[in-house]
Formats: C-alpha cells, sequence, structure tokens
C-alpha cells in the first residue's frame, strides 16, 4: 500500500538485515549512515511498502517502529530502505473537503493530493516569545462553556468523558457553533476544521462527518479517519498528520482552524503498546514516563502567533477510563491544556444534556477572553458567584441526602432551589444555540432568586444594572 | 537530512579551545552514547554532531561516555564527531538580563525569533548577551586599590530599577592596574587586575559561571523578615522569610501558575526569576506581554525592569528542563551577590524531576520510587540549599567599593504530584527540604476558593512572629493564632453537622461556623483576576482579621448576654464586612478602624436594648 501523502523518496540501498521483529518494532544490523527519527521504508514479502521511523540506533543496529504493525513480516524476506529525512507530510490547501486514512492518503475514492509543500510531521516548537495570547471569545452556543468556561481562539481545551456520556455530540455542537464574537465582519472569517479519528468507531465518525455534512462545513473540513479496526500503532501518527495540517493551513494560508482529536485515549494506549514492545520502564498504570512530554509535543500545536492572521484552536475529546479523572490520561492532559470541560455521569443519568459537571471543569484563557469589550462587564462576577452558590448547593444536597431538610435555614433552602435550577434550566439546554446575552439573561434570572445583599461577588454598581428584582 | 541550521559561533569565552574529541556510537533519543572520548570532564558541555547540538557529560566510563543532548536529536547519525567545550554548563551573566526572554540553555528568545522565525530551530546558537549595546560603566575603584572577590568594581544603570554592581569574580584578589569608565559593551575590558601571583587579569563586564556549582558568599544570616506577597493567606498565616525557600504543590488547574504570577508581580524583592520549566508557552506569552504595563507598587517602574524570564515550554527538549532551572538559579545567586533580594520562580519542579527520570531510565540505571533514580532527593535538595539570606563576598569593609551588602534568593517551586496525590516523591522530598508548605486544595479550586491554599494542611515552619508584632501591631501573631484556631474548631464541627445536622449544635458553636465562613470568605479568598484585591498590604490584611476577630468577640459577647445568633446575625453591618475586599489598600487602614468601631457601636446597643428590654 503505497503512503501517497507521505514523503517516499528512498535511498536505493536495500538492507536485508532483520534480526528480530517484536510488536511494532523491527530491528535491523549492519546498517550505516542512519539517522535518528529518520523515515523508513520496509518493503514486505509481497513487494507491498510500509513506512516506519528509527527509534533508536545502538552502533549498526537500529530499531524501527513501524506504523502499520508488523503483521506478514519475516525475517529472511523483508526489505528495509532508508530515506534520509525524518517523516513529512505532504500538504496543501486542496486537502479541503477530503477524507484521508490515519497516515493522510486519501481513503475517499478521489484524486491523490498534490502536494503544496513537505511538513515535518512532529513540527517545531513555537518560540514562546512569538507567541500572541488567545483572547477572542469564541461562543459556541453552550452556557456551561460561554458562560462559565469560555473558550478563547487558540486555546486547547479537552473534553473529559466517560464511557456512554455524550462527548462526541457535544463536540460536534461546539464544531457547528462556534463563532467569534468580537469581530465586525462575524462569521465570513476563513476557517477550517481537522477531524482526527483516533481508534473510534465507524459509528462515531460517521456521526461526525453527517454532521459536518449537514450543517455545511465538510468541505472546509479535513477529515483523518483511524477507526478502531486500523492497525492500533497508526494512531501514534494520526494527530501528529492532523496538526501538521493544522499548523500549515493556519500560519501558511491564513485560517482559523479548529482541530478535533478523538479519541485520545486510544492514541494514548498506543503509546502504551509501543513503550511496553520497547521494554521501557513503565510508569502510572504502565503508560510511558515521557507520556507527559509526549501529549504536551501535541497539545503545545494549539495557538496563535504574533502576526499571523491564522490560529490553531484545539478541542480534544478522551474518555476517562472508569470515569476517573486522576488517571494518568486525563490527569497528565489536564496538566497540559488550558482548562477542561467535564462531562458528568450523574446529570447524564438525570437527562441533562450536555452533561456538564462545571465545578471540574475549567477554562483558563477565560479571563482574557471575557468582560468589557469581550463579551460583558459583569461575566466573570456572574460566573464566581453562581460557582459559589452551585458549590455549596452541591454540599447541601449530600448534606439533605443524611439529615433531611428539616434544620435547613432559609438561605440554604434557597441555595438548593437555585441549584435544581441551574441544572436543569442553565446546563441542560439540549441543542438549542444559545447567544452569550442569553445565557448571562438567564444566570441573572437565577441569581435574582436570592436577595441583592447575597449576592457577595458581585459589585454593588453591576447588581443595580442587572438585577432583576 | 534535516537541515542542521549553520552554527554561528559567535560565543566569545573559552570556546577557543574546543576540538573534536569523539565518535557518537549509539542514539537514543536525547541520550547519546560516544566512544574515543578523551580529554573531556564528566559534566563538561559538548557539541553533539554536525548540527552542534549542545549536550553535556553525564557518565563517563574509560573512554566511552554518555552525552545528554539538550536539543532535538533528530537525523543525528552513528559516526559524527563530539566536540568538547573544555568547560561545563555555564550561565553568561552581565548587563542585559533584565527584561529578558531566555531557553534554558540561556539563548535570548526575541533574538532568535528575529533570526530563525516563530519556530525553534536547532544547533543554532546566538550571544545571550548583545555584544554590541553600550553601558554607562562607573567605576567605584581606582588604580592602586586592592581589590578581593565580590568587591563592587563599578555600576552600570541597568534599568529604571537595577543598577547592576560588576563584581570582582569569586576566587580573585589583587591590585587594580587599569580602569575604564564611560560607554562600554560588555565585550569590552573595563578593569585590569594584577593578581596576587602578579598575572593580569582583564574584567569586563560579562562575566561566565557554571551553572550547577552554587556562587559563593561570606556567610549565611538568620531569615528574619518576611518576603510580603501582597496574598492574605500566605503573608498572615504562611509567611515565607526573605532567602527561604517554599513548595506549591498541587493538581493541574488548582492554582499554582496564577500564585507564582501574582508572586511575580507583587512580591517585594528587588528582582524576579522567572522559569516556566516543562509546562505552557501561552502561559509565559501572558508574563512576557502583562510585565511592561504593570508598575512596582512601590516604585512606579514596569515590572519587567526587575524580572528575567526563562522558558522551557512542555514541548521543547526534555534534557534542558534541567538546565533551565540551574540557569535560574544562577542567575538569582548573580543578583544575589550585587546586595539584592532576589525571588526565583520555578514552575513547575515535578517536569524537572520527570526529565531526570526520563534520562535516567534511558541510562537504565536502578529506579527508585515510581521510576525516579536515587538521587533524585539530593538534587532537590542542593536546588532548595540555593536559597538563603547571605552577607555577600567582598563587603563590610570602610572602603566606597565593599561597603555593607546583605543579599537573599528566595525559592518558590511548583510541584505537580500525578493525580494531585501528595504522597508523591517530589512532593515528599520537596517538603521535608524547603520550610514553607502551601498545599493546594482540589476541592477548594472546584469551589473557586482562590487561592486554594489549605489551611489544615499548609504550613511555615520559619517562626516570623517576632517582626510581625515589632512592625505591624503587637498582637499579629496571637490574633493569626486564634484565626486559626476557630477554623480549626469548624474542621470539628462539620463533622458533627455531617452525621447529625446544624441543630445539634449550640448557638455559641453556630456562631464559631458563621465566624469560619467570614474568615474563608471575606478573608482567606482573595481573587488574583479582580484586580481591586489583587494586593493587600500587610496593614490591610491585618486590619480585616481584626474586624472579623472583633465581630466575633462582641458576638460572643451578646450570645453570654442571651441575645438569639440570628438577631446577630441580622445586623446590617454584617454586609459590611463581605465588602472590606473592595476597599482600597491606600485607605484601609483608616476605613477598617471605622468599621470596627461601627462593629462595637451596633453589637453594644444591640446588648443594651436586650437588656433593657429584658430587665
Ligand atoms: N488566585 C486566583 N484567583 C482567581 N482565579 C484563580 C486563582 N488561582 C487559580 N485561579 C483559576 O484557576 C485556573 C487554574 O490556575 P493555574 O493555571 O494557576 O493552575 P495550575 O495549578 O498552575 O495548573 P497546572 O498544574 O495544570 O499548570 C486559573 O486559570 C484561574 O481561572
Ligand atoms: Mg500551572
Amino acid at each position: 500500500m503505497p503512503e501517497k501523502l507521505l514523503n517516499t523518496k528512498l535511498a536505493t540501498k536495500e538492507y536485508r538485515t532483520l534480526s528480530q521483529i517484536k510488536g511494532p518494532l523491527v530491528f535491523v544490523e549492519r546498517v550505516a549512515d542512519v539517522a535518528y527519527d529518520e523515515m523508513v521504508q520496509i518493503i514486505d514479502p509481497d513487494g507491498n511498502p510500509r513506512v516506519g521511523r528509527v527509534l533508536e540506533i545502538d552502533g549498526d543496529m537500529a530499531i524501527i517502529q513501524m506504523f502499520l504493525g508488523t503483521e506478514g513480516l519475516d525475517i529472511s524476506r523483508t526489505g528495509v530502505r532508508f530515506s534520509g529525512d525524518v517523516v513529512r507530510l505532504k500538504v496543501s490547501p486542496s486537502m479541503l473537503g477530503r477524507i484521508l486514512n490515519g497516515m493522510g492518503e486519501p481513503i475517499d475514492g478521489g484524486p491523490d493530493i498534490v502536494p503544496e509543500k513537505l511538513e515535518d510531521i512532529n513540527g517545531s516548537p513555537i518560540n514562546p516569545a512569538v507567541r500572541n495570547e488567545p483572547k477572542e471569545f469564541i461562543q459556541t452556543g453552550v452556557s456551561t462553556i460561554d458562560g462559565l468556561n469560555s473558550l478563547a481562539r487558540g486555546q486547547k481545551l479537552p473534553i473529559f468523558s466517560g464511557s456512554g456520556l455524550p462527548g462526541n455530540e457535544l463536540a460536534a455542537q461546539i464544531a457547528s457553533q462556534a463563532r467569534v464574537l468580537s469581530d465586525e465582519k462575524k462569521g465570513d472569517e476563513p476557517f477550517a476544521v481537522v477531524f482526527a479519528a483516533i481508534g473510534i468507531t465507524h459509528r462515531e465518525s460517521s456521526f461526525f462527518i453527517e454532521h459536518f455534512r449537514s450543517s455545511g462545513a465538510l468541505d472546509r473540513t479535513v477529515v483523518f479517519l483511524n477507526h478502531a479496526d486500523d492497525p492500533t500503532i497508526e494512531r501514534i501518527m494520526t494527530p501528529r498528520a492532523a496538526l501538521t495540517t493544522a499548523e500549515y493551513l493556519a500560519y501558511t494560508h491564513d485560517l482559523h482552524v479548529l482541530v478535533i482529536l478523538t479519541d485520545m485515549t486510544n492514541y494514548c494506549e498506543a503509546l502504551r503498546e509501543l513503550s511496553v514492545a520497547r521494554e521501557e520502564l513503565p510508569g502510572r498504570r504502565g503508560y510511558p514516563g515521557y507520556m507527559y512530554s509526549d501529549l504536551a509535543s501535541l497539545y503545545e500545536r494549539a495557538g496563535r502567533i504574533k502576526g499571523k492572521k491564522g490560529s490553531v484552536t484545539q478541542l480534544i475529546l478522551l474518555s476517562m477510563p472508569d470515569d476517573d479523572i486522576t488517571h494518568p490520561i486525563p490527569d497528565l492532559t489536564g496538566y497540559i491544556t488550558e482548562g477542561q470541560i467535564v462531562l458528568g455521569r450523574g446529570l447524564h443519568q438525570k437527562g441533562v444534556f450536555p452533561p456538564v459537571d462545571v465545578l471540574p471543569s475549567l477554562s483558563r484563557l477565560m479571563k482574557e477572553a471575557i468582560g468589557k469589550g469581550h463579551t460583558r462587564e459583569d461575566h466573570q462576577s456572574v460566573a464566581d458567584q453562581i460557582y459559589s452558590f452551585y458549590a455549596e448547593g452541591r454540599e447541601l444536597e449530600k448534606l439533605v441526602a443524611i439529615i433531611g431538610e428539616a434544620s435547613l435555614t432559609e438561605q440554604d433552602q434557597r441555595i438548593l432551589n437555585f441549584s435544581k435550577r441551574f441544572e436543569q434550566e442553565f446546563i441542560n439546554q439540549g441543542t438549542e444555540n444559545r447567544s452569550i446575552e442569553q445565557t448571562l439573561a438567564l444566570a441573572w434570572e437565577l441569581l435574582s432568586m436570592f436577595p441583592k445583599e447575597y449576592l457577595k461577588r458581585i459589585p454593588e454598581d453591576m447588581i443595580e444594572k442587572y438585577y432583576k428584582g | 537530512m534535516q537541515p542542521g541550521r549553520k552554527f554561528i559561533l559567535k560565543v566569545k569565552v573559552m570556546e577557543a579551545v574546543s576540538k573534536e574529541c569523539g565518535i557518537i556510537n549509539r542514539i537514543s533519543g536525547p541520550v547519546v552514547g560516544v566512544s574515543g572520548l578523551e580529554e573531556v570532564r564528566l559534566h563538561d558541555m559538548v557539541w553533539v554532531g554536525d548540527a552542534k547540538l549542545v549536550g553535556e557529560v553525564i557518565r563517563m566510563s574509560g573512554t566511552q561516555a554518555t552525552i545528554q543532548v539538550y536539543e532535538e536529536t533528530s537525523g543525528l547519525k552513528i559516526g559524527e564527531p563530539i566536540w568538547g567545550t573544555g568547560h561545563p554548563l555555564i550561565a553568561h551573566l552581565g548587563p542585559g538580563l533584565m527584561g529578558q526572554i531566555f531557553d534554558g540553555l540561556q539563548r535570548p528568545l526575541n533574538k532568535l525569533a528575529e533570526v530563525e522565525g516563530n519556530f525553534l530551530q536547532r544547533g543554532v546558537s546566538e550571544n545571550s548577551l548583545s555584544q554590541d549595546k553600550k553601558w554607562q560603566f562607573t567605576p567605584l575603584v581606582k588604580e592602586g586599590d586592592h581589590v578581593q572577590a565580590g568587591n563592587i568594581l563599578g555600576e552600570v544603570p541597568e534599568t529604571q530599577s537595577i543598577m547592576h554592581r560588576i563584581l570582582v569574580p569569586p576566587n580573585l584578589t589583587g591590585r587594580i592596574v587599569e580602569v575604564k569608565a564611560g560607554d562600554l559593551t560588555i565585550a569590552e575590558p573595563i578593569v585590569i587586575i594584577e593578581d596576587d601571583q602578579r598575572k593580569i587579569n582583564t574584567i569586563n563586564m560579562e562575566q561566565i559561571w557554571p551553572v550547577r556549582t552554587p556562587r559563593p558568599y561570606k556567610r549565611r544570616l538568620d531569615l528574619a523578615e518576611p518576603l510580603v506577597t501582597g496574598k492574605r493567606v500566605i503573608d498572615m498565616f504562611f509567611p515565607i522569610p526573605k532567602g527561604g525557600s517554599a513548595i506549591i504543590p498541587g493538581g493541574f488547574g488548582t492554582g499554582k501558575t496564577v500564585i507564582q504570577q501574582s508572586l511575580a508581580r507583587w512580591s517585594d524583592v528587588d528582582v524576579v526569576v522567572y522559569v516556566g520549566c516543562g509546562e505552557r508557552g501561552n502561559e509565559m506569552a501572558e508574563v512576557l506581554m502583562e510585565l511592561p504595563e504593570l508598575e512596582d507598587r512601590v516604585k512606579g517602574i514596569p515590572l519587567i525592569n526587575r524580572t528575567v524570564l526563562i522558558a522551557n515550554t512542555s514541548n521543547m527538549p526534555v534534557a534542558a528542563r534541567e538546565a533551565s532551572i540551574y540557569l535560574g538559579i544562577t542567575i538569582a545567586e548573580y543578583y544575589r551577590d550585587m546586595g539584592y533580594d532576589v525571588l526565583m520562580l520555578a514552575d513547575s519542579t515535578s517536569r524537572w524531576g520527570e526529565a531526570l527520570r526520563e534520562v535516567s531510565g534511558r541510562l537504565e540505571e536502578i529506579p527508585g520510587e515510581e521510576g525516579y533514580p536515587a538521587y533524585l532527593s539530593s538534587r532537590l535538595a542542593e536546588f532548595y540549599e540555593r536559597a538563603g539570606h547571605v552577607d555577600c563576598l567582598g563587603n563590610g569593609e570602610d572602603k566606597p567599593y565593599a561597603g555593607h551588602r546583605e543579599g537573599s534568593v528566595s525559592l518558590v517551586g511548583a510541584v505537580s504530584p500525578p493525580g494531585g496525590d501528595f504522597s508523591d516523591p517530589i512532593t515528599q522530598s520537596s517538603m521535608r527540604i524547603t520550610g514553607v508548605f502551601w498545599a493546594l486544595d482540589y476541592e477548594l479550586s472546584r469551589k473557586r476558593h482562590f487561592p486554594a491554599i489549605n489551611w489544615i494542611k499548609s504550613f511555615s515552619l520559619v517562626d516570623l512572629s517576632r517582626w510581625f508584632g515589632d512592625n505591624i501591631e503587637e498582637d499579629f501573631p496571637k490574633l493569626v493564632q486564634e484565626a486559626k484556631s476557630i477554623l480549626g474548631r469548624e474542621n470539628e464541627l462539620l463533622q458533627v453537622v455531617q452525621l447529625i445536622g446544624q441543630e445539634a449544635l449550640s448557638d455559641m458553636e453556630r456562631e464559631i461556623l458563621n465566624i469560619s465562613k467570614l474568615l474563608r470568605e471575606d478573608f482567606l479568598q482573595q481573587s488574583s483576576i479582580q484586580d481591586i484585591d489583587a494586593f493587600s498590604s500587610l496593614e490591610k490584611s491585618y486590619w480585616m482579621l481584626k474586624v472579623i476577630l472583633e465581630y466575633h468577640k462582641k458576638t460572643q459577647e451578646a450570645l453570654a448576654a442571651g441575645i438569639e445568633l440570628n438577631a446577630i446575625t441580622n445586623l446590617p453591618v454584617l454586609q459590611r464586612i463581605a465588602r472590606m475586599k473592595e476597599i482600597d489598600v491606600e485607605k484601609a487602614v483608616p476605613e477598617l478602624k471605622r468599621l470596627i468601631g461601627k462593629i462595637d457601636d451596633d453589637l453594644t446597643s444591640l446588648i443594651s436594648n436586650w437588656e433593657t428590654e429584658n430587665a
């Protein structure tokens, strides 16, 4: 199978000196002039090429990581050719509207991609001194996000989902509703979506593609598909191919790119598999010790660059194994991303959609993207006040479950009522697309359940202005 | 092959001796094996491969050595050469550090952006400090003076807020033979010293220092003065002394970075060194953008004038995280030696520890706890030991260049334990070494109680009560103690409430719960986002606490007189307590004193009215 989107300029010399095949790794002996991290082509016994990269070199022995697995390879009849270059992706604006596999080959029956450029799939770190702070508010239409955990252009924000929770539905909804407010020419800024399916089911990926199609975004979308039944190890490549494409579209073609990566849990599992094959010392729960740096090398490829029109925003989906937020996958992700949207099973069971549990959710770039000139002057303090009441409400709920409502004070009672309405009206918005004004108006309606003097987090002048007495 | 960018050889110091001295025979990520290494010592800095990547020798056995490479090794080949530089990893010190942003290898990131564009390339070397810029040097020594290590040769106004002092390098004593003055670059000679062996030493404004070696001082001094941070929970409950060290452990999103950023803004120190080690690029960009706009509270000068930034973000090469921490502390010590109070912030020390673990794993060393190398805790100890309040070298004589001079380095390290679990080796080892522990609490941050410093788990082992008693108010230590014990009591009472409800409590006990709530919400909580309360002076903090405890005292009196708790909490004065934070720092003391008066009056009249009614 030819790798149509990968650069395949190769050395003529072919080695047939394999000594070992182990999991996704191939060991080749007596090689010369091999470079660390270079791209390799392995010719299987049937004469078909497969792609890999050099993971380690020790004297004249090289260890190669295969992206599409090692099935069907053997020691004696398999050939190896070195490319003399790192793994590069062929990129071009004509990728928009196309469906590619997890390594970037077209699988939609369309023509090959004619490359405009060859880009190193690992990218290079952005010089921190040229980063521009993300501070343009993106209205997603979802109250729990816009009102309480606002997203900014250039941010990397994950959705922590769990098995059976509607993380994908929320991501798709955000993707089709997202727009930047502060701009005059609302909506007509050039944008693109890069969608990377990483080990998800066909049903899930068709859901997204259908969603893009019906919202008319499909021809502005590049789709990378690695399905659950595709080779695991290809998943190491998929997000890199997607982000390389995104950076290229953003910084060479001035597009505002929204990247959706789903499901990063599958990526991390592929990483673990690779690490086990290399017999590395396992870290927490068997994941490699370098998983933080590895994930960072993906997530940090979001942002804005001074003087560049385009931007890369990342929406990352992952499922928390066992709903455990301290599991290494959500944990390390949360340490790198700029906040997280956490879905709650309790809310989901109550039939709330989208079931965003706002307490553990967070957007770190919110403060820059909201307030006067962005959204509204009262935005931050409204959010603070809601958090404070709702946190208290959740605690009271637990208390009431044990000792009953009898001993509650008047204020406790109000807080409990507030919490209920907040979940049912504010969080539970269904598929409605709410403007930020609508979200804030609803927030004030709920806050006005309290006498003014209880709104301690909100400056008095704003209470005067917005309180619904 | 990946085009190894042409190495621009501009660094003048010592590099002339570098020579080819080994051949690469193994490559595994950032770790490279080399054979045939001669004339290279352990911990020497080397250049690796044709692209001349920066590396350091971390293990030697015979002529086989292992090198940790501080740059991406992609494209490196077996058989490529290694060059020795003849010196260990060094920092370049001199005027021009302030206001700069460097990477872990002290490459100036702004300059790199001009030279190579938006994305970082490898093997490119730019001088850390500008070689062309002229600085106005005013000597304090004259020909014939006998000087020793640490004496001040002269001064350079580096920024609006920093007078940069050029010192006689450590280990040098001698007689001044020649002195220059005026506008000079850091590469030009400023002073010539003939040392005691009659050797001539030419001194210029740029000096170098090996980053892993602590800079010498005369002696350590007591830690007796607090480093005022403007955060009430820190300054009043868990203060850090100037010259002390603290850690901030906490799970993701609990507020480590926000605390460090606000320390960088508000701390009463002369110099801040901010090291972003393995964290986010956007956070560095944020600091970089706002420091030129924010002004020093006291001097009114933009904060960028007192700050040095070091950025080795999470996507930059892993091994260089280590270099960034040592570079930071070396720069901090350098300014300390000039007689300044320096604060170094490291966000996050865990990422450095993880880099140690990764390299150790590739060396196939025997892993200790959680896979970290056995030397983890000694490395951490060596690092935190570089904090201190010292009597500087070369001071204490009655000469213009040797007057009294004390300096300090305070260290604050963020720790990011996996799963927010403080039993992790880095948290535990660091906690044993540092005297101050600000434990961030996931539950508090979920409730948006910021700073999410847990008042039960945190501690400060350094006793500064004497200073507070002498400098703020006599009862300062007593007041703090009282507030802490009320909060401790709350904890016990809440356990009762969870079991049987509030009704089981007496009015006196319920009052404790009310006061604790005031302490938590109206005193400890302090948003860094809302400007009005971002900085609280020691006086404002003290009087806010005083207000709450006065209210507590008066309420207890009223309860003792037989008044019901509800009647007291209905008094409108409570609303004013809730708005104390919004009082301007400058006007806080008189206003808070008036508020105490009001509390006294209102409660006294409540009591007397009640007594007349019930007489
Ligand atoms: N003192 C504070 N005042 C107001 N908000 C705060 C404060 N501290 C933290 N926050 C909120 O919490 C968010 C996360 O804080 P921060 O980025 O400091 O976490 P962190 O502990 O550094 O996390 P990580 O380990 O992932 O870097 C901030 O973006 C802000 O919204
Ligand atoms: Mg942080």
